[in-house]
């Protein structure tokens, strides 16, 4: 990865559970304040808190460039209703939409719905991929051009680009085409972490925005190194793909706290290796990181976002924007502009114009 | 309360995905956009409305097995765009038609408590029954619903929000819950605490005895198509009547038919309008389609300029799906031949007068004497107004019908309070710990 690769950034804007919608306002605008690349708001029927993807699609109004990405599960949900939610959150945010997919593994989640027991998460990533793959293509299943409202003929669309997805997987089949238009990116941008295990698989083949936890450089170096390899073995080119280090980070109370650095422990937060320091320390760990060419960014999730937001954006990114390592402003409108992915061509218009 | 002041409820309806939207008319704008979801809402909260309404299908219409292409098609998901309309509206109801069949009751229930909260008490439920195996190939259990149990299923559902709802206590501790029934077997807890209407408000929208007999053991609000003033009394008697066996007042339950309407400077300028936009409706292939509808044939030879076909309809037809169908398909077709007989009229001409005909037509002031004689007939409790055209369909109703409505005392001319359940008047319901 050359030096000069841009830097990719986002925050977890989740803490303890709040309904309030303007508590995320706040927090998404203050990201969007730093030109973040997204925020995620993280979700689980498991414990306290509202449904993540109707609290960012409150926050779309709200905000005009920061990407949007809710985390959704995939394993009690129907993905045909998934895919309408994010593809209309791409709607109502104009462009900024992502999801970050996750899985339900637990007995106590799979009792809320009766439906059936808990299974492995070999099992749940697995059945993740092919909600992934299902929303693809119902997110395809429209033309861009299929409305042609051609008052001569009486026809609002041009029925031959609407398209059947016909998707049938050991959990369930999707016949199509979606209830929503094509949504403005395309394919609003599907987000994994793939630090290990099954979801390394699952993120290799449908993600274009990958999250590792790493203690070291060259761990992530590692992770990212694996995962291109895995995308170009499932016939992707690898520069679509985004690899961020995943922390959990601790600003503490002071500018410069005494031992600035990375642990692996205490689990503080869910999920990602923990760094506490000062915001400063910050920025020189991630220039340091990035420079090395071990990660094409970071997912920073603050323990306390309430408190630790305001200082990633004006202590950490702000010495990152002072020396040119991060945007000042948003040169683009949609959240696949920010990570420098191009919009998908539609599968299905490729085949017709091979046909 | 005497009749003459009886207080009316209005909802403002997103244009449908069927041929009363007309998108040829060079005014007509996106059906997606965000821009045109938060037109509407605005103008809605502009004029005072009860609550904004956005219906749902989950599978495109289809006829003779080919996807329905001549009306507007594509929606967004109305949960989604109903939270994000919370964010450029203040006091407005937030509607959504969520199907009871295709969902779980626990994931909903959550969706719909987190609109509330995050809407500050204006969330509603239109609670659906489509049970189709059409519709059930989107989704995990195919069509896997019996017809006589679309109800059993919607009111076990409904009751079981309810149960999730209330599973917090009023000072915001969460309590396990659990529920058996014929439908759920599910347990656990809930993830949000009771929302700031206690319940979303809920709304029905069946017409049969099963359906009404739901409204009227759970419902808030009633949405029917009997929209003219005959049947509407019927229909408000029939299912008002139905309250008191669940030991509901007639008040607790308001009746909304969706009724659409053409303004003019004057009547007759209106009803010029009115046969104009009927025309538009009902385009040449329009009304062979319509016609297939009923029949439940391929009549694609036919002449839309010609007379209606000899043959009769083909009442177990599959050529439509995805469509609710109203009425029996011989009858319908008997009704049509004799007007047609009658006035000499060809199969568009018959189409443009059975089927587009609009509820209410005339000058602002004729149209607000008859949703205000409507209502003092005990016709409805409200109306939802189902505009023509995409976004601007409700200006005109709201800048000239509105104001003659408050100033006749029939409507309110501000918000009283800050929750959909306080513009219906409905109390909060009880928490059941
Ligand atoms: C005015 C009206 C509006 C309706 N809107 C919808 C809708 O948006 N989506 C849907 O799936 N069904 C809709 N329905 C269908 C009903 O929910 C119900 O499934 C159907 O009418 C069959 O129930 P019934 O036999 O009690 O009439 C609507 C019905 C009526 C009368």
């Amino acid at each position: 990865m050359p030096a000069t690769a841009p830097l990719h950034l986002a925050a977890e804007i989740g803490g303890p559970p709040r309904y309030d919608p303007g508590h995320y306002t706040g927090l998404a605008r203050l990201a969007e304040h730093g030109a973040l690349d997204f925020v995620t708001l993280g979700d689980s029927f498991a414990r306290p808190g509202p449904d993540a993807l109707a609290v960012l699609s409150r926050v779309a109004p709200a905000t005009g460039r920061i990407g949007l990405v809710p985390t959704v599960t995939t394993t009690h949900t129907e993905p045909f209703h998934v895919a309408s939610a994010v593809a209309t959150l791409d709607w109502v945010s104009r462009g900024r939409a992502g999801w970050y997919v996750d899985v339900s593994t637990t007995g106590a989640e799979a009792r809320l719905f009766g439906r059936r027991p808990a299974a492995p998460a070999g099992e749940l990533w697995r059945e993740a991929g092919d909600s992934a793959e299902v929303s693809a293509r119902l997110w395809d299943s429209w033309e861009d051009d299929a409305e042609i409202r051609d008052v001569a003929t009486g026809r609002f669309v041009d029925r031959d680009k609407l398209h059947y997805i016909d998707f049938e997987g050991a959990d369930f089949s999707v016949r199509g085409p979606a209830i929503v238009p094509r949504p403005p990116q395309g394919h609003p941008v599907t987000v994994v972490d793939g630090t290990g295990g099954p979801a390394r698989e699952t993120a290799a083949r449908h993600a274009d925005v990958v999250l590792v936890r790493a203690t070291t450089p060259e761990q992530a170096a590692a992770a990212r190194t694996d995962l291109r390899r895995r995308a170009a073995a499932y016939g992707r080119d690898p520069d679509t793909l985004r690899v961020l280090v995943a922390l959990t980070v601790d600003l503490g109370d002071a500018e410069t706290a005494p031992e600035p650095g990375l642990e692996s422990g205490p689990p503080l937060a869910a999920g990602g290796s923990y760094y506490r320091g000062g915001p400063v320390d910050l920025a020189e760990l991630i220039t340091r990181w990035h420079r090395g060419g071990a990660a094409d960014g970071f997912h920073l999730t603050p323990i306390s976002p309430g408190r630790d937001l305001e200082r990633i954006v004006n202590g950490t990114v702000a010495l990152l924007q002072h020396r040119s390592l991060f945007r000042t402003f948003y040169p683009g409108g949609t959240l696949r502009e920010h990570l420098g992915l191009a919009r998908p061509a539609n599968r299905y218009a490729l085949e017709g114009g091979r046909a | 309360m005497s009749t003459a002041t009886r207080q009316m409820h209005l909802a403002a309806h997103f244009p449908g995905v069927n041929n009363t939207t007309v998108w040829a008319d060079p005014r007509s704008g996106s059906q997606i956009d965000f821009s045109s979801f938060e037109h509407l809402a605005r103008t809605a909260e502009r004029g005072r409305f009860d609550f904004f309404f956005l219906a749902e299908g989950l599978r495109l219409r289809e006829h003779n097995g080919r996807i329905h292409d001549l009306d507007v098609l594509g929606r967004p998901e109305s949960l989604t765009v109903l939270a994000a309309l919370a964010a450029v509206t203040d006091r407005l109801g937030l509607a959504a038609t969520v199907n009871a069949t295709f969902n779980e009751p626990y994931e909903l229930a959550r969706r719909l408590a987190t609109l509330d909260h995050l809407s500050e008490g204006r969330a509603a439920w239109n609670v659906v029954t489509s049970f189709d195996a059409f519709t059930g190939e989107n989704f995990r259990r195919g069509g896997y619903l019996d017809r006589a149990d679309r109800y059993t299923r919607a009111a076990e559902f409904v009751a079981t929000a309810r149960e999730l709802w209330d599973t917090w206590t009023p000072d915001g501790t969460p309590r396990p819950f659990a529920h058996r029934g014929q439908h759920f077997a599910i347990e656990g807890e809930f993830t949000v605490p009771r929302s700031p209407q206690g319940h979303p408000v809920v709304i029905q929208a069946g017409d049969s005895p099963d359906g009404r007999e739901f409204a009227a053991s759970t419902a808030d609000i009633v949405f029917t198509r009997h929209g003219t003033l005959e049947s509407g009394r019927a229909f408000y008697a029939d299912v008002k009547a139905r309250l008191a066996k669940y030991g509901r007042e007639p008040d607790q339950l308001k009746i909304m038919p969706g009724v659409t309407f053409v303004l003019g400077d004057s009547d007759a300028e209106a009803q010029e309008r009115a046969a104009e936009i009927r025309r538009r409706q009902v385009s040449p292939q329009n009304a062979l389609l319509a016609l297939e509808q009923v029949w439940g044939r391929d009549l694609s030879a036919y002449d839309p300029d010609g007379p209606l076909p000899d043959i009769d309809p083909d009442p177990g037809s599959s050529l439509v799906q995805g469509r609710v169908r109203h009425g029996d398909p011989l009858a319908v077709a008997a009704r049509w031949r004799a007007l047609s007989e009658e006035k000499g009229l060809s199969i568009r001409q018959t189409v443009i007068e059975t089927t587009g005909r609009q509820s209410f037509i005339g000058s602002p002031r004729t149209v607000a004497e008859q949703l205000t004689e409507f209502v003092a007939a005990d016709a409805a409790d409200g109306f939802i107004l189902v505009p023509h055209l995409t976004p601007g369909g409700l200006d005109d109703f709201v800048d000239r019908v509105v104001p003659l409505l408050q100033e006749r005392g029939v409507f309110r001319s501000e918000y009283g309070g800050p929750t959909l359940r306080s513009h219906l008047g409905l109390a909060e319901p009880v928490w059941k710990g």
